[in-house]
């Protein structure tokens, strides 16, 4: 071997250092794929029981006097499991339906969170003497778990079993909505003026850093710029998606800003020189042909960045938009809060119930960020051209 | 659409003129809990839209409600303590002259620890020398650096535990209470502190040994389950709603329960207070039915909604004397806290 002119005593530790750099990034992507499967695990488990709600069947008797004293359209017994949260809408349901008043019927009504811990096996507070009425109306089949669809009908409650997500997913939409109106057009149409019609100079260079440096500011920072700019100078109203976009718009400019000039700085320089050739200005070239070509990068980029401000908390605080904001809100000038912040909210309560509902909202904003990526990637895949 | 756009910016400009029909709330994020259920009760029950209630920390509430008096300001703000000097002075410059301080309840602070533990007595002033940044020395006659470490170097009778111990952060209203009742309290009226000029002394140790751990009190709650020799600090609520995994510690004899904290036998709790600001009463018709059913027995009583999240009620004298004081719209004033502040002193 040593005869061998190419022998090189080194080969073999050369080797065996190459296979362990494999073996390491290897070790590495595990890794992280390990904390990806265990978070998902414990969310997904958290959150399942969050899917079911407890239901019981009562006799509901709808007279003046539950009118008034709601508690006692429900037999004694049942008071303490059956939701206070539907007690309290008998009122409007009898205004609604002036018909129910002296009638009596049975009814499938929302239980209390308590009793809906209990028939999950969960830590509850329930005396002895409930948990014994409970199981009994178990035997009878006039309790039982059905499908959470409160969940996704109401807004934000202090009663548990009455809490829900709608209003913190029209606020989180409303609030996308106004940040991709104004940081879409705004952003595209600065990075078309830097790529198309700028002149390379020390004035351009110095927006370029600007920008460069803004996608990498802490996200509360553009909430203080929020507060002090569009409530206390334009007295714009608080906690409204309103603001709360006009923020994220000001946090997602950059990322739009710079992806989209990557994409149309990828459209080859042939196709505007043939635009030249044949006699179209500026302004065609980049209308009908370098903008539509570089389309699909620049929406993937505008996606992400939309999908980092779904995410974002830290600005909205400042704003007045995690607040406890039950209604849904009709306009972007009422109050809403969002869907990270509702999340915030339910994992500060006490109350026990709320821990299921805190994993499923964080289920539901990672459903909606994992479609929004796959939206991404699926117009590059799409309409991306190679050249 | 240019129209369309244009009336909708007259309309944002024309917004703060016109009288409001929701309510703003801001404040004190134990308050936040109450002042949010009767939120949702008062939109349910009433034909106003539902207050919108932000929680900000008394402090950040105070700053919020003291900033003016325009319709954009909140109306009611939320606090775990009395308003300072300095906040009411902030109110006056800036116009906001007439304000209601109305006292709904009690909150205890609780000392909690993992339920399989075996039950321990505290006291105040063990509580004191476990966890004060200085601490009198041996002899008693000068103050020394902290450096307990067990609890049985703080009171022979206590068992040899570590002394750790998890708390909210500076920033809480939480600490501040705490800090007042256990340290101060009791630092203003012992000799050592006087002499050092450390008068009302009220340093929580930094060596690690009390243990920072967020606003969030979940989070405590979870660490105890987690590390059985620690202890946390935390709000009445949440030890109310996990007695499963964590149990109070007796302090000074007295169980952390509902009655002992509002007879004030259990020594940490404190008062909590909504602020009214009274010149929005006319602009915000909401304002009077929110307050009359915020301050409903049966809202704030002792077999009120708000005890089953937690509030420890006050008696019915008290509860009248606060719905007479939003009734008058009486304003406080300066010399009155001033007053308050040297009783207690």
């Amino acid at each position: 071997m040593s005869n061998n002119p190419f022998y090189d005593p080194s080969l073999k530790h050369r080797h065996r250092s190459a296979y362990m750099l494999k073996l390491l990034s290897r070790l590495s992507i595990l890794f992280t794929l390990g904390f990806l499967l265990f978070f998902l695990f414990d969310m997904v488990r958290t959150a399942l029981p969050a899917t079911w709600q407890a239901y019981v069947q009562v006799e509901v008797s709808y007279s003046e006097r539950a009118k008034k004293f709601t508690r006692t359209a429900v037999p004694k017994e049942y008071r303490k499991v059956v939701s206070r949260a539907w007690l309290r809408n008998i009122p409007r349901q009898m205004e609604e339906d002036p018909g129910l008043l002296g009638t009596t019927q049975l009814l499938w009504v929302l239980a209390d969170d308590q009793v809906d811990q209990y028939l999950k096996g969960h830590y509850h507070n329930l005396k002895e003497k409930e948990i014994a009425f409970i199981e009994r109306l178990k035997t009878e089949n006039t309790i039982k778990l059905d499908w959470n669809g409160v969940f996704f009908n109401n807004g934000d409650s202090k009663i548990p079993e009455y809490a829900g997500i709608r209003s913190a997913i029209v606020g989180s939409v409303l609030t996308m909505l106004v940040t991709m109106a104004i940081a879409f057009p705004i952003g595209v149409m600065t990075a078309v003026y830097l790529e198309e019609f700028a002149k390379d100079n020390a004035f351009t260079h110095f927006i370029e850093v600007n920008i460069n440096n803004l996608a990498a500011i802490p996200s509360i920072l553009f909430g203080l710029l929020g507060l002090s700019v569009f409530i206390n100078l334009f007295g714009l109203p608080r906690s409204t998606p309103l603001v709360g976009g006009m923020t994220l718009a000001l946090m997602t400019l950059p990322i739009i800003i710079v992806s989209a000039r990557a994409a149309l700085r990828s459209v080859p320089a042939s196709i505007r020189q043939a635009g030249y050739g044949l006699g179209l200005t500026k302004l065609d070239i980049v209308k009908d042909h370098v903008v539509p070509i570089a389309m699909p990068g620049i929406l993937t980029g505008s996606i992400i960045g939309l999908a980092q401000a779904i995410g974002e908390t830290a600005p909205l605080i400042i704003i007045g938009m995690i607040a406890f904001i039950p209604d849904t809100p009709q306009s972007i000038v009422e109050a809403a809060t969002v869907l990270p912040a509702q999340v915030f909210t339910w994992a500060g309560m006490p109350e026990r119930a709320y821990v299921e509902k805190t994993a499923a909202g964080i289920i539901v904003i990672l459903v909606i960020l994992i479609s929004l990526n796959a939206t991404a990637i699926y117009l590059r895949k799409k309409y991306e051209t190679k050249w | 659409m240019k129209k369309l756009f244009f009336a909708f910016f007259v309309l944002l400009l024309c917004q703060p003129a016109f009288a409001r029909e929701q309510i703003k709330v801001v404040g004190s994020s134990t308050v936040y809990p109450f002042s949010s259920f009767v939120a949702e009760e008062f939109g349910s029950v009433s034909r106003y839209p539902t207050p919108i209630v932000e929680s900000t920390g008394t402090g950040g509430g105070m700053k919020l409600f003291c900033s003016g008096n325009g319709m954009n300001t909140p109306d009611i703000t939320n606090a775990s303590r009395r308003i300072k000097i300095k906040e009411l002075e902030l109110c006056q410059r800036n116009g906001v002259s007439n304000i209601s301080e109305v006292m709904f309840g009690y909150d205890g602070i609780v000392i909690a620890q993992n339920v399989d533990k075996d039950p321990i007595e505290l006291t105040v002033r063990d509580l004191l020398l476990a966890l004060a940044k200085m601490v009198p020395n041996k002899s008693g006659n000068g103050l020394v650096e902290n450096t307990y470490e067990y609890w049985d170097e703080v009171n022979p009778d206590l068992p040899r535990r570590k002394i750790k111990v998890y708390g909210p952060p500076v920033s809480s209203g939480t600490r501040d209470a705490f800090e007042e009742i256990v340290l101060q309290y009791q630092t203003e009226g012992m000799k050592v502190y006087r002499d050092a000029g450390l008068k009302g002394y009220r340093l929580i140790r930094t060596d690690g040994l009390y243990i920072p751990s967020g606003e969030n009190d979940n989070l405590i709650v979870q660490k105890l389950t987690k590390d059985k020799d620690a202890f946390g600090i935390f709000g009445y609520s949440f030890l109310a709603e996990n007695s499963d995994i964590i149990s109070g510690i007796n302090i000074n004899g007295y169980k952390p329960t509902s009655e002992n904290i509002a007879s004030k036998k259990y020594p940490i709790s404190r008062s909590l207070f909504i602020y009214v600001k009274n010149d929005h009463i006319k602009e915000v018709p909401a304002m009077e039915e929110f307050l009359a059913m915020f301050l409903d027995p049966a809202i704030i009583g002792e077999e009120g909604l708000l005890t089953e999240i937690g509030l420890i009620p006050m008696d019915e004298g008290r509860i009248d004397a606060a719905m007479e004081r939003v009734d008058s719209k009486e304003s406080i004033t300066l010399d009155e806290l001033k007053l308050a502040l040297r009783d207690l002193e």
